[in-house]
């Protein structure tokens, strides 16, 4: 089997130092860090995308398979920053002002870097202009926010409202989840997307910067 | 008058397979070694880390009304304005594992070890709920005093059964919670409430035990908001009082059967 395709099997059983030792390997054959990436870690992390998505494997498969995704990219991220290679783009993601529950959210960050999205997670309790002020500076393209209770969601609303008064609604686009959260409450504050779950998240996203 | 309960972790400890279905995994899915593997861990960080404690304190359905008000946001009609006002006996309560497990969990994230911090996340929360039944127990003795009689005052039948009601739930708004702070006090158990109403630390519940005949908990579930509601639980713990005695509960370490 070829070397990619063993990474991408090893990533799919979630066994991180196989991952680990085959990136190492691949890179002393001198294969480059972005094909590496592309074609062994997001590729392998694809196909556990998908059968988390159909219901073939669950929660605990996906993360065993993003832990060992991460043991490789930790080998190449470092290669990345010098080659300069674009991402799929940046997503800011956090959970919103007043709220401290961030598994769900942490959940959706994972999947989007399997999915090749440079995520840069703000944590919880994210005031509204820090959302936005950290998509102008990193040049991000989406804003991703979590909410646990209903009382925390009206500032999800604030973050839209602040995009548009800053002129960013066009090229910052938004995307909220979380277990009150609904695609009319999503329309209903004018954001651009909802997701329902971390899978959804990362389809919603590809669609958003497409 | 308020009491405070410690609950002894090895109570609250959730069966695997609670913890995996909580984590969407289908009852008749086995785990493979390596999720096994974790599950095991998550359960022993579980064990070391959790401090479970709860706080009730009876109140009067009078006091009850006010505190059930709340900031007036609750929906209209709801299913438990019309259930409390016929119960034998109502307290206020409020539970939580301690901040230990809670922030164990952030920390894991942060350390990369991902399927330990969301299995563990799963185990607290199916654990809390856990906790809560344990205070239920309490609660639905000093309602119900043993030997089945009634109670002095003549409440407490002996078919009465006490099930429980949070704020955030079924029309009552999680706003609720204030007015149920301020009475009980779940300070005194190291829970704090947040401006936005969230509970720290994180893995807390709080609520009312409701105490009275099996009639007075059932109702149809033709709330406007029951369209939205992603779990419809109402049935199943409507199910569950004519079907079994009080207080059954779900598996845990201690009580592998789930039995009573
Ligand atoms: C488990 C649970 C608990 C546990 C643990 C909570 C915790 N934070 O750790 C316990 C038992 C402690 C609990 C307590 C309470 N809970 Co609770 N809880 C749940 C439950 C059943 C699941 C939440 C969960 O952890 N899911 C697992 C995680 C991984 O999922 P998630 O966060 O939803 O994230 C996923 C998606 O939402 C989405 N997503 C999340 N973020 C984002 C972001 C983006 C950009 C996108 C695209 C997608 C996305 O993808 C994620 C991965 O799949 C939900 C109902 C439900 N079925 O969702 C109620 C729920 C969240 N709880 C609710 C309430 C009200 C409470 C309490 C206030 C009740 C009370 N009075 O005690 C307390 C509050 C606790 C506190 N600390 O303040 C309400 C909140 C709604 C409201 N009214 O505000 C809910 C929605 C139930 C309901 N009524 O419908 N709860
Ligand atoms: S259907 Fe859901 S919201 Fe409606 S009463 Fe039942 S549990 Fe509550």
């Amino acid at each position: 089997m070829e070397l990619l395709e063993q990474i991408a099997k090893e990533l799919e059983s979630g066994d991180d130092k196989a991952v680990g030792s085959l990136t190492r390997s691949a890179l002393e054959q001198k294969t480059e860090a972005s094909i590496i990436l592309n074609e062994g870690l997001i590729a392998g992390m694809q196909v556990v995308g998908d059968r988390f998505r159909d219901h073939e494997i669950f929660l605990p498969d996906v993360l065993l398979a993003a832990r060992a995704m991460n043991a490789g990219l930790a080998l190449l991220e470092p290669l990345l920053a010098e080659s300069d290679t674009p991402a799929r783009g940046k997503v800011v993601i956090g959970t919103v002002k007043g709220d401290l529950h961030d598994i769900g959210k942490n959940l959706v960050g994972i999947m989007l870097n399997g999915a090749g999205f440079e995520v840069i997670d703000l944590g919880k309790d994210v005031a509204p202009r820090e959302f936005v002020e950290t998509a102008r500076e990193t040049g991000a393209r989406v804003i991703g926010m979590s909410a646990l209770l209903t009382t925390t969601m009206p500032s999800m609303k604030e973050v839209v409202s602040l995009l548009k008064s800053e002129g960013l609604n066009g090229t910052v686009r938004t995307i909220v989840g979380g277990a009150p959260v609904t695609e009319e409450y999503a329309r209903d504050i004018g954001a651009d997307a909802y997701g329902f779950d971390a899978a959804n998240a990362v389809e919603r996203v590809r669609e958003l910067t497409n | 008058m308020k009491h405070t309960v410690d609950i002894p972790v090895q109570d609250v400890v959730p069966h695997e397979r609670t913890v995996l279905r909580a984590m969407g995994v289908p009852r008749d899915r086995e785990p493979g070694e390596q999720v096994a593997r974790v599950l095991e861990e998550a359960r022993d960080e579980l064990r070391s880390l959790a401090r479970p404690r709860g706080i009730y304190a009876e109140v009067s359905p009078r006091d009850f009304a006010r505190i059930y008000r709340g900031d007036g946001d609750n929906e209209r009609p709801n299913p438990l304005e019309s259930i409390f006002p016929r119960a034998d006996h109502l307290a206020l309560f409020a539970v939580t594992l301690g901040a230990g497990v809670s922030d164990r969990i952030p920390d894991l994230f942060g350390e990369g070890r991902l399927a330990l911090g969301a299995t563990l996340d799963a185990a607290a929360s199916e654990s809390v709920e856990l906790a809560a039944e344990r205070l239920q127990r309490v609660v639905a003795g000093k309602a119900r005093p043993k030997g089945g009689g009634a109670h002095a005052s003549g409440r407490g039948a002996p078919d009465a059964r006490t099930l429980r009601y949070s704020p955030g739930y079924c029309g009552w708004n999680v706003t609720g919670q204030r007015a149920l702070f301020s009475t009980l006090g779940p300070e005194e158990v190291g829970i704090r409430l947040l401006p936005s109403c969230l509970m720290e630390p994180l893995k807390s519940i709080s609520g009312v035990m409701v105490t009275g005949p099996v009639e007075i908990h059932e109702f149809e579930n033709d709330f406007p908001f029951c369209s939205e509601c992603r779990t419809k639980e109402c049935r199943a713990r409507i199910q569950s009082l004519r079907h079994e005695a009080p207080g059954i509960r779900m598996p845990t370490e201690g009580n592998p059967n789930g039995a009573a």
